[in-house]
């Protein structure tokens, strides 16, 4: 069985995200860069599938410029066996996304596809469930438990009312939340390993991808500066504040 | 999720030439990707997982054996070598390593350098194919912890005039003398103990804690480096098989081959723990408010922390470069002791400096810097002190050695 699993380069998670002065997106010059968490536990249960026989081959994907050669060989030093780049410099949204995933999927034929539920940087939590739907693929979002067969796909979701249990036949698009597991760090033997294995690189338009964004961005802001708090003498100054003034009640 | 990348490529960054505080002089750039994802793997052990036990570690001086497991899972413990369950990583990247472990705390870069450039480099370099095969993946794994026993409590910048002795017997050899000051003395399997034969020359030895007459002692009461264990190692007419010695050096070029690997571990290590205490300090100063406004808003502050990036900025650098001549075989041990001695000083200075910004709160051990003071003490002292580091390079400058009279 093979896995395919996607990992999208990022602005490191502990970067203080500052904005550009135009105001037309987030200051990447000189920011150190990483990969999408949500990815990581992708790629680390990917790579457990593998480790406990259920999975023969790992393959991880990437869209993006050159530079997510990096995040590919993060995901080889982690134990994936091969890598795809989609090489281009366009910005790519969520829809473009999936299907550039879509071509590399008719072309690797995975039984199951792993991706993050959302990445930190734009939080669209919207590509994996287009992938499926493009696909016509059985889909488990944000799942926290994962137990793969050879023809059921058993997943845990971690919904309001407590855990979801869903069967799904596949192949699956899969989405990973926090708890599902707990990625490793890359050996430094394992770092070595991942230097000789392979990267392939296509572009969008041999994929026969059209990946013209079809999202204008207005307009990227700091959010409004917390101001200090207040305090009140009585609850029935509270009661009032928070009717009369905040409007809340 | 999606796989959007940013549009920014390794080729265009920085090209609005903005200033980076934290790298000022672009230390990122020159690395490459596996140097950054070894870095970056090696620092999200260190603050994930060695981080949250360091405090507790340090006050009560606790040892944690599993930290050396976890290192050799990690390919931390000789990362150099090549073989033997080691990585064979360059010095760069064992620099980077040393760097993110010592960010934490020079006890657990101690505990990393010496296993790996004082124990299994001397295994790797002078021992034979059967020692490496014994002892090196087991070194690697973090199954066992070695020591290194060179220093001894009458001869510690003259170890050309120890006084152990390792006398030929019928089977081997009988050694006899003290080692003081040894990290791991009190928990380590293996030693390598350096000792003068019969012709007054200095061979190695790999010595197991169950030989008869070895004995080791804990050092109590140290104010550095307290979450890596120190003692004194004895020996009394202990009896070791000729397979026992390292076939492969004799003279002081053994032990002093050992040190030059360490000795620029620790130079990229003590940068990590002067960053260390540089950005607690910017920190600290800027969400500290006295007299209505944020302590950095002092030129008294600022200055300090801008001595703080420039030394670690030039520091860097230095380091950087000795690994690229590492690297290329063109290194010296004199550029050795350079930055040595350059990074240990200055890191000790700029601990000083961040701790005297951290007001009366920097005496804490909450705040880190403190234990990073008190430790860099020790690493500035440990492995050439900053005074024989600089008669090393005087007596290379000048052609007039100033040891003795």
């Amino acid at each position: 069985m093979k896995v395919l699993v996607a990992v999208k380069r990022v602005v490191d998670a502990n970067v203080n995200i500052r904005v550009k002065a135009d105001a037309t997106g987030v200051e990447l010059s000189n920011v150190k860069m990483a990969m999408n968490p949500f990815d990581e536990i992708g790629v680390e249960e990917a790579v457990r599938l593998k480790e406990s026989g259920t999975a023969s081959e790992v393959v991880a994907v990437s869209a993006g410029s050159s530079a997510c050669q990096e995040t590919l060989r993060t995901a080889l030093a982690m134990g994936a066996d091969r890598a795809i780049l989609v090489n281009t410099d366009m910005e790519l949204q969520p829809l473009a996304v999936a299907k550039i995933l879509k071509a590399i999927v008719d072309r690797e034929n995975p039984k199951v596809i792993l991706l993050g539920k959302q990445a930190i940087d734009d939080d669209s939590n919207a590509t994996g469930q287009m992938l499926a739907a493009l696909l016509g693929w059985s889909q488990g979002t944000h799942i926290s438990k994962l137990l793969v067969t050879d023809n059921e796909v058993e997943i845990t979701r971690e919904i309001d009312g407590g855990l979801e249990t869903l069967k799904l036949t596949p192949p699956s698009v899969l989405t990973t939340d926090l708890r599902l597991n707990e990625p490793r760090y890359a050996s430094l033997p394992n770092i070595m390993k991942a230097k000789k294995k392979p990267i392939d690189e296509v572009i969008p338009e041999e994929l026969g991808v059209d990946v013209t964004p079809r999202l204008t961005v207005l307009k990227v802001e700091e959010p409004p500066k917390r101001s200090a708090g207040v305090k009140v003498s009585s609850v029935k100054e509270l009661v009032e504040k928070l009717r009369d003034e905040a409007g809340v009640i | 999720m999606s796989v959007i990348s940013n549009s920014v490529s390794d080729a265009t960054r920085n090209q609005n030439n903005t200033f980076v505080w934290d790298d000022p002089l672009l230390i990122e750039p020159l690395l490459n990707s596996q140097q950054k994802l070894a870095r970056d793997s090696a620092r999200n052990y260190c603050q994930q997982e060695l981080m949250p036990r360091i405090t507790r570690a340090n006050r009560h001086e606790k040892f944690d054996r599993d930290i050396y497991r976890e290192m050799g899972s990690l390919g931390f413990l000789g990362p150099l070598i090549t073989g033997y369950g080691c990585a064979g990583v360059d010095h760069i990247t064992y620099g980077l390593i040393a760097r993110e472990i010592e960010r934490v705390d020079s006890s657990y870069r101690s505990a990393m350098t010496v296993q790996s450039s004082l124990v299994m480099h001397a295994i790797a370099t002078y021992g034979s194919d059967q020692q490496r095969q014994r002892y090196l993946p087991l070194l690697a794994s973090g199954e066992l912890i070695g020591a290194f026993g060179l220093t001894e409590p009458d001869h510690g910048s003259d170890p050309g005039s120890m006084a152990t002795r390792a006398l030929p017997s019928s089977s081997g050899y009988i050694i006899n003398g003290t080692k003081a000051w040894i990290t791991n003395a009190p928990v380590a399997d293996i030693f390598i103990v350096w000792a003068k034969d019969q012709d007054d020359i200095i061979r190695g030895f790999i010595i197991e804690r169950s030989a008869d007459g070895m004995t080791t002692s804990k050092i109590e009461g140290k104010f550095a480096l307290r979450a890596s264990p120190t003692g004194n190692v004895n020996m009394t007419d202990v009896h070791v098989k000729s397979e026992s010695l390292l076939p492969n050096v004799s003279g002081l070029k053994g032990p002093f081959g050992c040190l030059n690997k360490a000795r620029y571990g620790i130079s990229w290590g003590a940068m990590g723990s002067a960053e260390f205490c540089w950005h607690s300090a910017r920190e600290y100063t800027l969400t500290r408010n006295q007299f209505g406004r944020p302590l950095a808003a002092n030129q008294l502050i600022q200055k300090k922390l801008v001595d703080c990036q420039t030394e670690i900025a030039i520091g860097l650098q230095s380091c950087f470069r000795v690994g690229q001549l590492l690297d290329s075989g063109n290194a010296t041990p004199e550029m050795i002791s350079l930055i040595k001695r350059n990074s240990c000083g200055k890191a000790l200075e700029i601990a000083r400096m961040s701790r005297d910004m951290h007001g009366g709160n920097g005496i804490s051990d909450e705040y880190h810097v403190i234990r990073h003071l008190m430790n860099l003490e020790a690493v500035n002292t440990y492995e050439g002190t900053h005074d024989i580091h600089a008669l090393l390079l005087g007596r290379a400058q000048t052609g007039l050695q100033a040891f003795s009279s």
